[in-house]
C-alpha cells in the first residue's frame, strides 16, 4: 500500500526531472544537459535532505510544527561558515580541496549542533512552545553573531563568506555536488536502517525506554544525521526555513502513516519534487530566477500559521 | 529617586558618541559636530525612545510581555508599503512616503491583532511565534516585490538599522517621536487599563476599541518614522519595557519616561559599541542590538517560564 504511494512520488519526480532536462533544449545539447543535470541534482539533493531532516527532527522533538530551519539550525551553519573563514582566512580556506572542506564543515557543524540542540531538546522538551521560541530567538542571536563576525572580517574575506552564503543553484561545483550526494546517500541509508527504532521513539521517551530502546543514544545519533542533512542543503544553496515543514506535512498527509520506513522517503521525494517543479515553473515558464525560495517561504509560513492555530483549537 | 543615576550614564554615552568617529575633531570641530555627530547622536536617542515606547503600547494592547513591534509584522508591512509607493510614485515627498508607510504599518498591525484574537492567552509564548511567522510571510512578499523590481539593495538598507548615514537634514522627522511621546504620556493611564483586557477595561469605563485603535495608530506612526529615517531595529521595544517593569513595577505614567530614556540609551550604546569594535569601520547598531537583545529575550523566556504555573 504505502510503497505504491511512494511509487507515484517516484514517477512524478521522474517526469518533472525529465521535463526539467528536456524543456526547450537547444543547440549545444550536451553542454546544456550537463549544466541542467548538475542543477537538477543539486535541487533534488537539497529538497530530499530538507524533507528527510524535518521528519527526523519532528520525531525526536515529538512535535509536528518543527523544522530544523525554524529553530536556528541553518543560522548555526552560517555562523560556522563565517567562523571558519575568520579562522583560516579566505585564501587558506580556498586552498583546502572542496571535498575536505565540506567534510570539515560538516564535522564542526555536527558537533556544535548536537551539543546545542541536544541541550535545548532535553531541557525544554516538556514545553514545546517555549522550545520553539527559544530556538527561533537563538536563530536570531546566531544570525546576529554571524553578521557581526562578518563585519569584523576584511572586505575580501567578507566577499568569500557572502559567496558561500548566497550560493545559488546555478553554480554548484561538481566536486561539492559529489560530496553532497555521498553524504546525503549515507545519511538517508542510516536513517532508513534506523526507521523501526524511530517508530518506537515516536511513542515518547518513557514508552520507548520501556520497550527497551536506548532513547538518549537514538536522539544523539538522529541529531547528527539531521546536522549532516542540513549541512548538505545549506552548503549547496543557503537557508530555506519552511521547505521542510511543507514536505513533512504533505508526506504525513499523503502516506497517512507513522512508519518511518515510508515517511522518510516520502518526505525526501516531496521535498525534491517541490524544488524541481517550483524551479521549473519559475525559471523556465515565468522567467523569474529567484522567486522560488520566496514563494516556498510564503506558502510554508501560511501552513505553519494554519497548523499552529488548528492545533490550538483542537 | 533611583532612576536619576541613568542620567550621568546617558550623558557619558552622549559625550563618547560625540567624540567618536573616523574624522578627527582637531580641525573644524564645530562644523563636524553640527553636520554629522550631533544629528547622529540625536537620531539614535530619538529612535531608541520611540521604539521602546511603541513596545510598551503593543504589549499592553495584546496583554503579552513577550511581544514587540518587530514581532508583529509591522516593520515588514511598513516596508511593503514603502516599496509599493516607491514603485508607483518614486518622486513623492518624504512626508507622503512616511504617511503611506504609516498607513501600511497600521494595516499590518491590524492583521496581527486579528491573528492575536484567535491565539489563546494561556500560553504567552505562542503569540510571539505567530507574530514572527506572520512577519516572515509579509517579509517574503516584500522580498518578492523588491526582487522583481530590482530594489533589493533599497530593501537591504531598511532591513538593517544603522546611523552611519545620518547627517543634518536626514533625521529631523524623528523629532515627531518627541511629539508622539508627549501624546502617549497624556494617554498613559488609559493605556494601562488596556492591559487589563477588554472586559475589565470596559467595566472601569474605558472605551476599549477607541483607546486600542489610538494606541496602535501611535505605534504604527512610531515604527514607520524610525524605519523610514534609520531602518529596522529588532528587540528594542521588547527589552526596554521589560527591564523597566521588572525593576520598577507597572505604573505606566511613572515608567514611560524611564522606558523612553532606557530605549534611547540602549540604542545609542549599541551604536557606540558598533563603532568601537572595529574602529574605524562600523558594525550596524541593529546588528549589535540583535545579539544583545536576543540574549535578553532568552533570559526573559526563562524567567517567564519560572513564573508561569505550568511548563
Amino acid at each position: 500500500m504505502a510503497d505504491r504511494r511512494n511509487l507515484w512520488l517516484w514517477l512524478a519526480l521522474g517526469l518533472v526531472s525529465a521535463g526539467f532536462l528536456a524543456w526547450q533544449l537547444r543547440a549545444p545539447q550536451d553542454v546544456i544537459l550537463v549544466l541542467r543535470g548538475q542543477k537538477l541534482l543539486a535541487l533534488i539533493c537539497v529538497g530530499a535532505a530538507t524533507g528527510a531532516a524535518t521528519v527526523l527532527f519532528q520525531t525526536i522533538a515529538m512535535n509536528r510544527l518543527l523544522t530544523p530551519g525554524i529553530v536556528g539550525f541553518d543560522a548555526l551553519f552560517v555562523l560556522m561558515q563565517t567562523l571558519l573563514v575568520a579562522a583560516l582566512g579566505g585564501v587558506g580556506l580556498a586552498q583546502i580541496p572542496g571535498t575536505i572542506r565540506f567534510g570539515l564543515e560538516a564535522a564542526v557543524l555536527v558537533g556544535a549542533a548536537s551539543a546545542l540542540f541536544g541541550i535545548l531538546l532535553r531541557r525544554d522538551a516538556g514545553d514545546i512552545t517555549r522550545m520553539i521560541l527559544t530556538g527561533v530567538i537563538l536563530g536570531v542571536l546566531l544570525r546576529g553573531l554571524a553578521s557581526m563576525v562578518q563585519r569584523l572580517l576584511d572586505p575580501s574575506e567578507f566577499a568569500v563568506v557572502q559567496q558561500a552564503m548566497f550560493a545559488s543553484f546555478g553554480r554548484v561545483p561538481a566536486d561539492q555536488l559529489t560530496a553532497a550526494i555521498l553524504c546525503l546517500g549515507g545519511a538517508l541509508f542510516v536513517a532508513l536502517r534506523m526507521a523501526p527504532a524511530l517508530d518506537v521513539a515516536g511513542l515518547g521517551r518513557g514508552a520507548a525506554r520501556g520497550l527497551g530502546l536506548d532513547h538518549d543514544r537514538l536522539v544523539r545519533v538522529t541529531l547528527m544525521l539531521i546536522a549532516v542533512l542540513v549541512a548538505v542543503s545549506t552548503a549547496l544553496v543557503g537557508p530555506i526555513s519552511f521547505l521542510g515543514l511543507l514536505a513533512a506535512s504533505l508526506a504525513r498527509q499523503i502516506t497517512d502513516t507513522h512508519r518511518h520506513a515510508v515517511l522518510i522517503p516520502a518526505a525526501a521525494l516531496i521535498g525534491a519534487l517541490i524544488l524541481v517543479a517550483g524551479q521549473f515553473i519559475f525559471e523556465r515558464l515565468l522567467g523569474q530566477q529567484s522567486a522560488l525560495a520566496v514563494v516556498v517561504e510564503f506558502l510554508g509560513g501560511l501552513l505553519f500559521l494554519a497548523l499552529v492555530l488548528r492545533k490550538v483549537r483542537a | 529617586m533611583s532612576r536619576l543615576w541613568l542620567i550621568p550614564i546617558l550623558a557619558g554615552l552622549i559625550l563618547i558618541s560625540l567624540a567618536l568617529g573616523a574624522a578627527s575633531l582637531s580641525q573644524d570641530a564645530g562644523w563636524l559636530l553640527m553636520v554629522s555627530r550631533i544629528p547622529r547622536t540625536l537620531a539614535a536617542l530619538l529612535a531608541g525612545a520611540g521604539l521602546a515606547l511603541a513596545g510598551v503600547v503593543v504589549q499592553q494592547a495584546v496583554q503579552n510581555r513577550l511581544v514587540e513591534p518587530s514581532l508583529t509584522g509591522t516593520p515588514e508591512a511598513c516596508m511593503l508599503g514603502l516599496l509599493v509607493v516607491t514603485l508607483i510614485a518614486p518622486g513623492m515627498a518624504v512626508a507622503g512616503k512616511m504617511l503611506v508607510a504609516a498607513a501600511s504599518a497600521l494595516v499590518g498591525m491590524g492583521g496581527f491583532l486579528m491573528l492575536a484574537d484567535r491565539v489563546p492567552r494561556q500560553d504567552p509564548m505562542l503569540l510571539p511565534i505567530v507574530g514572527l511567522v506572520y512577519g516572515g510571510i509579509l517579509g517574503a512578499v516584500a522580498t518578492w516585490f523588491a526582487w522583481s523590481a530590482d530594489l533589493m539593495q533599497y530593501l537591504g538598507i531598511w532591513m538593517l538599522g544603522e546611523f552611519s548615514g545620518v547627517m543634518i537634514g536626514r533625521y529631523e522627522w524623528l523629532w515627531s517621536v518627541a511629539l508622539l511621546a508627549g501624546l502617549l504620556y497624556v494617554l498613559a493611564d488609559r493605556i494601562t487599563l488596556l492591559g487589563l483586557g477588554q472586559t475589565q477595561a470596559r467595566a472601569l469605563g474605558l472605551d476599549y476599541g477607541q483607546t486600542r485603535a489610538l494606541g496602535l495608530v501611535i505605534v504604527a506612526a512610531l515604527t514607520a518614522l524610525v524605519l523610514v529615517t534609520v531602518g529596522a531595529f529588532p528587540f528594542v521595544g521588547l527589552v526596554a519595557p521589560n527591564l523597566v517593569s521588572r525593576w520598577r513595577g507597572d505604573n505606566l505614567r511613572a515608567n514611560l519616561p524611564v522606558v523612553a530614556l532606557l530605549g534611547a540609551m540602549l540604542v545609542l550604546g549599541a551604536d557606540v559599541i558598533g563603532r568601537v569594535i572595529r574602529y574605524p569601520f562600523e558594525i550596524p547598531a541593529a546588528t549589535v542590538f540583535a545579539v544583545l537583545g536576543a540574549g535578553v529575550f532568552l533570559w526573559l523566556l526563562r524567567k517567564a517560564a519560572e513564573r508561569a504555573p505550568h511548563g
